[in-house]
């Protein structure tokens, strides 16, 4: 029972992406940031468990938007 | 004003002040505590010496050769006889001495542990978490409390404890500060670093004293009674009392005296310099003054209310204001406010002479301060104020010429800021221009209430005048009310109108015609002279009245609040009644449409417009109620008299059931619930189908009745509780409940479980209600009062947190949302990026834009 049961899978919890180095450097200059300047996510966040995670990294978010359809978010690796 | 700036700040560092930075800013040594000699002359080498600055007019000061007033005050220093504990720094100082070795120094684990530490710490520091940090160093110096022996030198470490306030005690012997001192000293920079402190800014050693900052007299300034007898600051009396202990013990130690007088000594020299920086410390006795009051010393200067803080830096005062009762004058225009002639007369504003004006001024001086418009003061090139007196006048009337400036007394069309408390968004204070009325309180616009949340049952508000030039356009452009009429937080109009006006247009657009001539008195009456007929004919309908307001060119299609259309075409309206929908406060279509068309000098002068015209209607045509107004007919009375029987019985029926324990309790309730679920359902049931019959049956022109419908105030159910039936009465939520032996008064059966014992008002106000019925309407009545009273405080502490929090974000011109250190909170304002005010209640509508762009 408690194995069949995947957080991921909830609709409550919003898309996760691990974006590459690439991706991650074309974030910053689109929004002319550096690492410390945009939302954190804790390593250990179990929404980004299976992305294999570093420090440093950039996690794309997708949510659900009650003003618009969709939203993207972005957030640094950090540790807690 | 503004002088050039020649360096700005770029980053600050707050650091611990080192014994040397003390002497390389201290100009003087001070080595006596005599403060003046016999001429009253300051002493050199004094506390009051003039080169740490000058208090007295003439005086220069020896340093910086400045006078009174332009010499900022220099520090001084003062060399300790011997080391005290700085008493801020005591808990560091322990937590110093417990964590590191007695012999070499070093922290008491050994130095991989410190090494991967340290990292974790400068990891945490880099990525500014530090509340993280605090915690590592906070869990970090836990670890190491119990160990008892030094892993680098071996030595077995002795406990370390505290007497408060200041006094160290190892294995129970005193240790002085000399001895902590040295201990400290010993401590390597890495280790420091560790500990959470950053030794390039702070060194533990530092938090023991052996030279004491002395500040300058400019902040500790000594005040000349009316008998020529100076008054010495407090921090003066501190200090002084520091140097004079300081000077005996130096005195003693020279002379070789008794080690246990020198410690008593050192003792006091500790409690002086403790009580210098704190005078609230416990266990420490309060240092008074001869009459008993305690000093107020450096810490008391800053702290709690009467603090720097509190006091001087968030409090704020002004001049230039005024503050009286307010009261509602429909007459005065939305963007003035009246204000008393007292007021008037009192507040000035600066008006530099010019060859253009001096006329003018010169009158306004003649008249002087008693008459109005007169003036207060004139004000010379060289800044000196004088009073306008009957003594002064003619000496200034005659020296009155360009550069001069005279502050004259408010007049009409001066622009003035207006605001309400508490002030929670940015129509809480707005500009309004003066309008100078009798009487003594100020007058503002019932339909401008709304934004400042204002009415007038005994509110009070300010008023403030703008000094400079730029500070009026500023506030005028700005401020303006006609600038506020769409609300930031919806993108509606947060002005319209209200009550009487929309009533009026109601009835006016409705079906109301005039011949030509009452057309035209009506337009009158109402205060618009600027508009033209735009027919000819003998009569004129109300829509056609209402048309004239409209300009030209404007196309409107709306949906009036019973759900019909209202057309406007070409400026006139074909279609449809205008009502609270169309020009209300919130929700008036056409006047963000007429503000969204033209500009809001524009909107507000038809807001304003159609204001009157509803009132002039009114007035014209008549408006009242009576208590006939709410009486229905007969027929329809016994039907509702039946409904509420029938609703009864069908209560009545399911209290049986229940009783006899056949009742089903719906998914997630007991069957108690269910019970009270089902019995509230029916009563309310019954209201709701009483005010459907009332509202089929009483005439659309009564006049509550136009009330309800156009919006203005009240509605159909308002009505019906007053012809038929008030309805159930409810506390939290719930049917009123008996809470003495299971019922609600002594009148009932106990647990009675029926309509009428539980609040159940089945009679209308009209007809009366029963004593019971009454003592229920009592008792909603006051949970509703004290709800309100219990309830506003703490919604309103919740918002003043909230907005506190989120008061530096704003929005970047790349629409990212983003804080004070320009770190991103969002990254597109509102996930759309749309700008509510400009919006259509938040949303774009597409529809409309290419209407629009059609030409349609």
């Amino acid at each position: 029972m408690a194995e069949e049961f995947d957080i991921k899978k909830h609709s409550f919890v919003p898309v996760h992406i691990k974006l590459t180095e690439e991706e991650a450097q074309k974030v910053l200059e689109e929004f002319n940031v550096t690492k410390d300047e945009i939302p954190k996510i804790l390593i250990s966040d179990p929404a980004i468990e299976n992305l294999k995670p570093d420090y440093g990294d950039l996690i794309k978010i997708i949510r659900k938007s009650p003003t618009n359809t969709e939203s993207t978010f972005f957030r640094v690796v950090v540790n807690g | 004003m503004a002088e050039n700036i020649t360096k700005k700040v770029d980053s600050i560092q707050f650091s611990m002040i080192t014994p040397q930075n003390i002497k390389k800013m201290a100009v003087a040594k001070i080595v006596t505590p005599e403060l003046y000699d016999r001429e009253g002359y300051p002493v050199d080498g004094g506390l009051m010496d003039i080169r740490l600055g000058v208090i007295d007019p003439g005086l220069r000061c020896k340093t910086c050769g400045q006078k009174l007033k332009e010499c900022p005050g220099h520090f001084g220093f003062m060399d300790l006889a011997r080391p005290v504990a700085h008493i801020k720094y005591v808990d560091m100082i322990l937590k110093f001495l417990r964590t590191t070795c007695s012999q070499c120094g070093r922290i008491l684990v050994e130095d991989e542990k410190i090494k991967k530490h340290l990292e974790n710490v400068s990891l945490a520091e880099k990525e500014r978490r530090y509340k993280v940090k605090n915690n590592l160093v906070l869990a970090f110096i836990n670890s190491i409390k119990l160990i008892k022996k030094c892993p680098h030198c071996k030595a077995k470490q002795k406990k370390i404890t505290i007497e408060k306030p200041s006094t160290m005690l190892e294995d129970g012997k005193r240790l002085n500060p000399i001895q902590i001192k040295g201990r400290l000293e010993k401590i390597n920079d890495a280790d420091v670093s560790a500990l959470g402190l950053d030794p390039k800014f702070a060194r533990p050693e530092w938090m023991i004293l052996d030279i004491l900052a002395v500040p300058p007299v400019t902040i500790r300034p000594s005040i000349t009674l009316e008998s020529g007898e100076r008054s010495e600051d407090d921090l003066t009396h501190k200090l002084s009392d520091i140097v004079r202990i300081n000077q005996r013990l130096f005195e003693n130690i020279n002379a070789g005296a008794p080690e246990i007088i020198i410690e008593d000594l050192w003792d006091l020299l500790q409690y002086h310099v403790t009580t210098f920086f704190d005078n609230h410390i416990a266990q420490v006795p309060v240092a008074r003054h001869r009459s008993g009051q305690p000093l107020k010393t450096l810490t008391e200067r800053i702290k709690s209310k009467e603090g720097r803080f509190r006091h001087n830096l968030a409090g704020k005062r002004v001049n230039f204001s005024a503050r009286t009762v307010i009261s509602g004058d429909p007459k005065i225009k939305f963007n003035e406010v009246g204000v008393p002639l007292v007021v008037a007369k009192e507040l000035t504003i600066p008006e530099k002479v010019t060859d253009w004006n001096i006329k003018w001024l010169k009158e306004l001086i003649e008249k002087g301060q008693e008459n109005y418009p007169g003036a207060n003061y004139v004000i010379r090139p060289d800044g000196k104020k004088k009073r306008i007196t009957e003594e002064t006048k003619e000496q200034l009337l005659e020296e009155l010429q360009p550069g001069y400036i005279v502050e004259r007394h408010l007049i009409e069309k001066d622009i003035s800021i207006f605001n309400r408390q508490p002030s929670l968004h940015r129509m809480s204070i707005m500009c309004h221009k003066i309008k100078i009325l009798p009487g003594k309180s100020f007058r503002l616009n019932p339909a401008v209430c709304t934004p400042y949340g204002a009415d007038f049952d005994g509110d009070e508000m300010n008023l403030h005048i703008p000094q400079t030039e730029e500070a009026r356009a500023e506030a005028e452009v700005l401020m303006s009310v006609q600038n506020h009429i769409i609300s930031p937080k919806n993108g509606l109009n947060i002005i319209g109108s209200i009550e009487d006006a929309i009533s009026g247009l109601y009835l006016l657009t409705k079906g109301l015609t005039f011949t030509k001539e009452n057309a035209i008195e009506l337009l009158i009456s109402a205060g618009i002279y600027d508009k033209k007929m735009r027919n000819s004919k003998d009569k004129v309908t109300g829509k056609e009245i209402f048309s004239i307001l409209l300009q030209e060119d404007f196309n409107f299609v709306g949906t009036s609040k019973d759900g019909n259309n209202v057309i406007i075409k070409n400026g006139s309206l074909k279609e449809g009644i205008i009502d609270k929908a169309l020009v209300g406060e919130d929700n008036g279509q056409l006047i963000r449409e007429i503000y969204a068309k033209y500009n809001e000098d524009v909107g507000i002068d038809f807001l304003a417009k159609i204001f009157k015209l509803g009132i002039a209607t009114l007035l014209y045509s008549g408006f009242t109620i009576g208590i006939s107004d709410s009486d229905i007919p007969e027929k329809v009375d016994k039907k509702n008299e039946e409904l509420v029987k029938k609703a009864k019985k069908d209560v009545n029926a399911i209290i049986k059931i229940y009783d006899e324990g056949k009742l089903e309790s719906l998914p997630g309730n007991t069957v108690e619930e269910t019970l009270e679920l089902k019995i509230t359902e029916v009563l309310n049931k019954v209201r709701n189908d009483i005010s459907k019959q009332v509202s089929n049956t009483v005439n659309e022109d009564n006049p509550t009745i136009i009330m309800a419908n156009s919006g203005a105030k009240g509605n159909l159910l308002n009505v019906a509780m007053m012809s038929s039936c008030v309805g159930q009465q409810a506390i939290r939520g719930k049917r009123v409940k008996g809470k003495m032996h299971g019922r609600a008064l002594s009148i009932f059966k106990k647990n009675d479980l029926s309509p009428e014992a539980h609040g159940f008002i089945e009679k209308g106000y009209k007809k009366g209600m029963s004593p019971h019925e009454y003592y229920f309407g009592a008792m909603t009545g006051r949970d509703a009062l004290m709800d309100v009273a219990l309830r506003t405080p703490k919604s309103g502490y919740l918002y003043r947190r909230l907005a506190n929090a989120l008061q530096d974000l704003r929005i970047e011109y790349d629409s990212t949302v983003r804080d004070a250190e320009k770190s991103i909170v969002q990254f597109k304002y509102g996930e759309d990026g749309i700008d509510i005010s400009k919006s259509d209640g938040g949303k774009i509508n597409v529809k409309k834009i290419i209407k629009q762009i059609q030409g349609k």
